[in-house]
C-alpha cells in the first residue's frame, strides 16, 4: 500500500487515494481530504454524516452503503447528494477515511 | 431427541441437510426443513432463458426430490423466529422448537421498492431475468424487439450473482449481432457503482470489453424512480436515461420474517461472523448463503464453499468443541461473454480476482480473467453438476478455501 502525506501527516492509501488504516484518520485530515475533492468547508451536517460512517464502520467492519446511511443513519438520499455532489457514496467514504465501496470485479 | 431446523430449501439449505443427515445420529437428531415453494429453480439458468439457450424444464425440479430420507420437509411460509425462545412460528400457526437453527432463506428481487418499477409496465417495457416468470417474459420481449434503446440496470448493491447483469449485457450484444441487427440496438449499462469493473486488476484486464462491444456506460447512477410516461430511469441527482426496453436488477432484500424477527440489517440480511456464520447474540443460530450479511458475493458458489466449511464446524459445535475452520469468502464465477466464450473469476475476502489459470483435475485448467470457449463449456457443464452432485451434497473436486495455485499476483 502506498504512503502519502496529507496535511503534513503520513497515511496509508490505496491507488485511488482512499485511506486504508482506520486509526490514521482524524478531523484535521478529513478537512484536507474534503478540500482534495472540492468540498471547501465541512458543515455541521457534513460532520454528522461522517461521524455516522465512522461509527458504523467500527461496528460492522464495512463501509456503509448510501442506502444504509440513508435508512439507518436517517439522512435523506437527496440531502446526501447535496452535501456530497454527484458521487456521495465514494465521497463520504473518502472523507471519512474508509475503504472505497466496491463490487466483486 | 434434539431438533435441527433449517429454514429455506434453496441451494444452501438443501446442501446442508444432505451433508448433515448422514453425519447426525438418527436416534439423537431430528432434521426439519421449511420452505414455502415446491419448486427448486436452477437460478444461474435464468440468464440463458431470455435468449432461448435454455428451456423452462432445464431450470426447474421439485424441491422434494433433493430432500433425503430422514429429513422432514414442511411446505409452509415462515412467520417469525423467536431466537430467545428457540422457536419458529410458521404461517399456519405451527410452532417449531429447535436446538439448532440454520437460516438459508436467500435474498429476492423487490421491484416494489423503486417507484415506477412495479406498475403496469413491469413485464412490458420493464423487465428482470431474476425470476423464472421474468426471464420468460423477457424472452418474448427480446423476440419482439425491433431495435432502439436497450438499458441494463441494477438498483443497488448487494444483489445476487453480481456478474449476471454484465453477462446479460454481453449476451445481448452477441444475440443482436447474430440476428444482424446490432447496429439498430443502442446498449447502455447503468450502475450505481463507479464503473462496470471496480477492482483494479479486473478493470485493467476487462476494461476494454465495453468499448470493443460499443456498450455505453452510465456509472454512479443511483436510481430514484422510473418515469413510465417518459420511458426514462431518473437518478437522485436528476440524470435521466431513456429506454425502449429496460432490463433491471431490482433491489434485493432478505425474507420479511427476518425483519419481523428483528434479526436483519436494513435489507433484511442477517449479520453473522464471516468466518463461521454464527450469530453474535445466539450461539445456536447460523445463517448460510445469500441470507447472510457477509462481505462477499451472494452466489451459489459461495453458498457451496460456505457449507463445506460449516459442516465440520457444526459437528464440533454441537459436541461443545470450538469451531476450527474459518471461511475466507471464497467465490468462483463463470462470466459468459457471448459467442460461445466465457471468463472465470476466483477470489475471496482479501484477494481480488487475478489473472492466470484455475486448475481442475481431469477437466481444467480454466483461464482466469480471460475469454475462452473452455470457460463457456465449464459454465454449461455446471448445470449437470448442480443437479447431480452439488445439491445432493456429493463431494466436488473444488477446494472450499481459495488457492493461489495458478494465479498471477498483481506485482509480478
Amino acid at each position: 500500500m502506498p504512503v502519502t502525506t496529507i496535511g503534513g501527516k503520513e497515511v496509508h492509501v490505496d491507488d485511488e487515494g482512499f485511506m486504508t488504516n482506520y486509526d490514521e484518520w482524524d478531523e484535521e485530515l478529513a478537512k484536507q481530504l474534503a478540500k482534495n475533492i472540492g468540498i471547501d468547508e465541512l458543515t455541521e451536517e457534513h460532520w454528522r454524516v461522517i461521524k455516522f460512517l465512522r461509527e458504523d464502520f467500527s461496528e460492522t467492519g464495512e463501509t456503509p452503503t448510501l442506502r444504509r446511511v440513508s435508512t439507518v443513519g436517517g439522512f435523506p438520499t437527496k440531502e446526501l447528494f447535496k452535501l456530497f455532489p454527484k458521487k456521495p457514496a465514494k465521497k463520504m467514504a473518502y472523507i471519512a477515511g474508509l475503504p472505497k465501496p466496491h463490487g466483486c470485479v | 431427541m434434539k431438533r435441527l431446523v433449517v429454514l429455506g430449501a434453496g441451494t444452501a439449505g438443501t446442501m446442508v441437510v444432505n451433508k448433515l443427515r448422514p453425519r447426525l445420529d438418527r436416534n439423537e437428531w431430528e432434521i426439519v426443513i421449511v420452505d414455502q415453494e415446491p419448486t427448486h429453480f436452477y437460478q444461474p439458468g435464468f440468464l440463458f432463458l431470455p435468449f432461448g439457450e435454455y428451456e423452462p424444464q432445464d431450470v426447474k425440479k421439485p424441491k422434494k426430490r433433493f430432500i433425503p430420507a430422514g429429513v422432514e420437509f414442511i411446505e409452509q411460509t415462515i412467520d417469525s423466529v423467536d431466537a430467545d425462545a428457540n422457536t419458529v412460528l410458521l404461517g399456519d400457526g405451527t410452532q417449531l422448537t429447535y436446538d439448532e437453527l440454520v437460516i438459508a432463506t436467500g435474498t429476492h428481487p423487490r421491484p416494489e421498492e423503486t417507484p415506477g418499477m412495479d406498475g403496469p409496465e413491469f413485464g412490458r417495457s420493464i423487465h428482470t431475468f431474476y425470476t423464472f416468470e421474468g426471464a420468460l417474459a423477457l424472452r418474448e420481449a427480446l423476440k419482439g424487439f425491433e431495435g432502439g434503446k436497450l438499458v441494463v440496470h441494477m438498483v443497488d448493491m448487494p444483489f445476487k450473482c453480481p456478474v449476471a447483469p454484465l453477462e446479460f449485457t454481453f449476451l445481448a450484444d452477441a444475440y443482436f449481432t447474430e440476428l444482424g441487427m446490432r447496429d439498430q440496438v443502442e446498449i447502455t449499462y447503468v450502475t450505481p457503482m463507479s464503473g462496470a469493473f471496480t477492482k483494479p486488476v479486473a478493470s485493467a484486464h476487462l476494461g476494454n470489453m465495453f468499448d470493443e462491444r460499443k456498450i455505453h456506460l452510465e456509472s454512479d447512477f443511483y436510481i430514484e424512480r422510473i418515469d413510465t410516461d417518459k420511458n426514462a430511469l431518473v437518478s437522485y441527482d436528476e440524470r435521466e436515461v431513456p429506454y425502449d426496453l429496460v432490463v433491471t436488477v431490482p433491489l434485493n432484500m432478505g425474507a420479511d420474517f427476518v425483519a419481523k424477527s428483528g434479526l436483519g440489517d436494513e435489507l433484511n440480511h442477517i449479520p453473522v461472523d464471516k468466518g463461521t456464520f454464527i450469530h453474535k447474540d445466539h450461539d445456536n443460530l447460523f445463517v448460510l448463503g445469500d441470507a447472510a450479511n457477509i462481505p462477499t458475493s451472494k452466489a451459489g458458489s459461495v453458498a457451496h464453499f460456505a457449507v463445506d466449511i460449516f459442516v465440520p464446524n457444526f459437528l464440533r459445535h454441537i459436541e461443545g468443541l470450538p469451531m476450527l475452520e474459518r471461511f475466507d469468502g471464497h467465490s468462483n464465477c463463470f462470466i459468459e461473454s457471448g459467442h460461445g466464450k466465457g471468463l472465470l473469476i476466483d477470489f475471496n475476502y482479501d484477494t481480488e480476482p487475478l489473472p492466470g489459470k484455475y486448475p481442475l483435475p481431469g477437466i481444467g485448467p480454466f483461464t482466469l480473467l480471460g475469454e475462452t470457449e473452455m470457460n463457456h463449456w465449464g459454465k454449461l457443464l455446471f448445470r449437470w453438476m448442480y443437479w447431480n452432485l452439488l445439491l445432493p451434497g456429493k463431494e466436488l473436486p473444488l477446494p472450499a478455501l481459495m488457492s493461489m495455485a495458478g494465479k498471477i499476483p498483481e506485482d509480478e
